[in-house]
């Protein structure tokens, strides 16, 4: 399973990468326009090694791209990736001095719709974690699969961490009981904000409020808002929890257990169309 | 018969010449680079700064295309600052084709070269026209409704450019731009392989490939091709980057290559390897010099080039006889 994968990338003329770790071999699919073959360049499936200039010129690109169009997610995914390196260390850190986040870090489970027993989970009684969450995915149409892989981060671990991130945004919404609506989007992204220190979550937090209209600005400003933060101020780290282990689980329970009070309103959930 | 055995001669000493200085230079940048350590069957080819075997090369390059074929022209406007259409202008300037002329734009994709060329050859007709009709002031009536008719008629021959493209995805994307740009009159959308043209021999005055011939596997096979479909005194002419003589600029030209366009790719395109495929595969092809000489062996004549930006596109011409 362990392979040496040879590196080319070291004779290139630009680029010298001090890279020596062995990779392991995953037949991890990518969602994007990847070649498909087993030899891939860099740490991990997808990982494109990136100096410092590009790094920068990337986060400015992407920053510019996703102002310019909120749709274009993998714009914001690219901007996460490159601006978040001291706050993926410190998400790390503090998974690692998690009992559950240490088993996350170490067994790196991945949420997508092949590792999901979704009969299972219809199966189980509304109320639970579950059930819950795969309403949220019917009721938003959503699914996911829709993450982007991570591509920038150059170190192994921290890119788990960021694709973990990425995968339990959703699973967020269902813990707070947000739609997928801008507003529910920017409470989300303030809870996150609060919680992982991302600077990416930040500007999204700062910037996402100028396109709501006043009637949500003010539900977001008066209730939503302060019980995000507060809630992301106290709630223990997200990224810890062994969340495929715990779909039987109430969420109300799981809510307690986070320290993630219910929501004050529940803004309308439109069904995307 | 002592012409043919004279050209058999003549390219038996130049390509004697090359090997040496093959040899000489210890290193061939001439692609595709034949790895005679591997069996016959699995030649090996540089895709950018990788190695493939030469069969997956057109497979990879095919995936790259259909993946950037629809931010193509902005992102070429992007990279190269809109520069790009002023070589593009400058290489229709040394075509300076007639009416009537027969356009072969192979690897043409999105159609530029060939709107540029059908737009030259109308502005040169009408040229034409005012001129006769300047000089036909003093016509009798007669006169005048016969050459109104021609007008109408198109005496003589159309100019037509054809688009041949080995991606569907780009002819697909051209002919989009066409029919928004209006231009349908005089123009062909053909799906082929520059190494094997679907025309017959002796069809076209004018063959371009801009920006195309690098991401070719066997040049040299487009290169007869191209001698094939051209006639007897037709012209080849292909525009392409190349080496860029001066170092400073160099400098400038590889931190930019290697730094902003893949970053451009995946900002606006969201495509960061076919960029980088792109900037690699620059590198990999041969000088002015190089080229030239592939192209005189391929039997064209009067092979020249023309540097623009320093270096940075060339535009090698050649006649065949």
């Amino acid at each position: 399973m362990w392979l040496l994968i040879p590196f080319r990338w070291i004779n290139r003329r630009r680029h010298c990468f001090t890279v020596s770790k062995v990779v392991c071999v995953q037949q991890l699919r990518s969602s994007s326009t990847e070649f498909t073959n087993i030899h891939y360049d860099g740490l991990y499936p997808g990982h494109i090694p990136t100096t410092a200039v590009q790094k920068a010129l990337l986060s400015i690109g992407s920053g510019v791209a996703a102002l310019q169009n909120p749709y274009r997610h993998d714009m914001v995914a690219v901007l996460g990736e490159t601006t978040g390196h001291l706050a993926l260390i410190k998400l790390r850190d503090r998974m690692r001095n998690d009992p559950e986040g240490y088993a996350v870090l170490t067994e790196r489970p991945r949420i997508r719709l092949s590792t999901l027993d979704l009969t299972k989970m219809a199966s189980l009684p509304d109320g639970s974690f579950g059930r819950e969450y795969l309403r949220f995915l019917e009721d938003n149409d959503v699914t996911p699969d829709s993450r982007a892989d991570v591509k920038f981060v150059d170190n192994e671990e921290l890119a788990y961490v960021m694709q973990r991130y990425r995968e339990v945004h959703d699973l967020l919404h269902t813990l707070l009981g947000m739609p997928t609506n801008m507003l529910g989007e920017v409470a989300v992204k303030w809870f996150e904000a609060a919680q992982t220190g991302l600077p990416m979550c930040a500007l999204g937090a700062v910037l996402g409020p100028l396109r709501l209209n006043a009637s949500r600005l003010q539900s977001l400003f008066t209730s939503l808002g302060p019980w995000a933060l507060q809630s992301g101020r106290c709630a223990r780290c997200v990224l810890s929890i062994f969340y495929e282990r715990r779909w039987e689980q109430s969420l109300e329970d799981l809510r307690r257990e986070l320290n993630i009070e219910p929501p004050p309103v529940i803004p309308k959930a439109k069904k995307k169309t | 018969m002592a012409a043919s055995v004279r050209l058999l001669v003549r390219q038996a000493i130049r390509l004697s010449h090359r090997n040496i200085t093959v040899t000489a230079a210890g290193v061939s940048a001439r692609p595709p680079c034949r790895c005679f350590s591997e069996s016959a069957e699995e030649r090996s080819t540089h895709f950018g700064f990788e190695t493939v075997p030469e069969a997956e090369k057109a497979k990879r390059v095919y995936k790259v295309f259909e993946n950037v074929a629809q931010k193509y022209d902005i992102m070429n406007d992007a990279m190269s600052l809109g520069i790009h259409r002023l070589w593009k202008d400058m290489l229709l300037h040394a075509m300076h084709p007639q009416p009537g002329a027969r356009l072969l734009d192979v690897a043409g994709g999105t159609g530029d070269i060939s709107f540029r060329f059908l737009e030259y050859v109308r502005s040169q007709r009408e040229r034409q026209q005012r001129r006769a009709v300047r000089f036909g002031q003093t016509l009798s009536w007669q006169d005048i409704s016969n050459s109104y008719s021609t007008i109408e008629t198109d005496g003589p021959r159309e100019s037509t450019a054809v688009v041949c493209d080995i991606n569907k995805e780009m002819l697909k994307v051209g002919k989009e731009k066409a029919e928004s740009l209006g231009i349908t009159a005089g123009l062909s959308w053909v799906v082929g392989d520059a190494e094997e043209l679907p025309f017959d021999d002796d069809q076209f005055d004018i063959y371009t490939i801009a920006f195309g011939i690098r991401n070719v596997t066997h040049i040299d096979q487009a290169l007869q091709e191209a001698l094939r479909v051209l006639k007897p005194g037709g012209r080849f002419m292909c525009l392409e980057f190349s080496k860029v003589t001066n170092p400073l600029l160099a400098r400038l030209y590889d931190a930019y290559s290697f730094q902003m366009i893949p970053v451009l790719g995946e900002v606006i395109a969201g495509d960061w390897k076919s960029y980088q495929y792109l900037v690699e595969s620059i590198r990999k092809f041969p000088s002015q010099e190089e080229f030239k000489s592939m192209i005189e062996d391929a039997g064209f004549y009067c092979v020249q080039y023309y540097n623009f930006t320093g270096g940075v596109v060339a535009l090698h011409s050649g006649f065949k006889l």
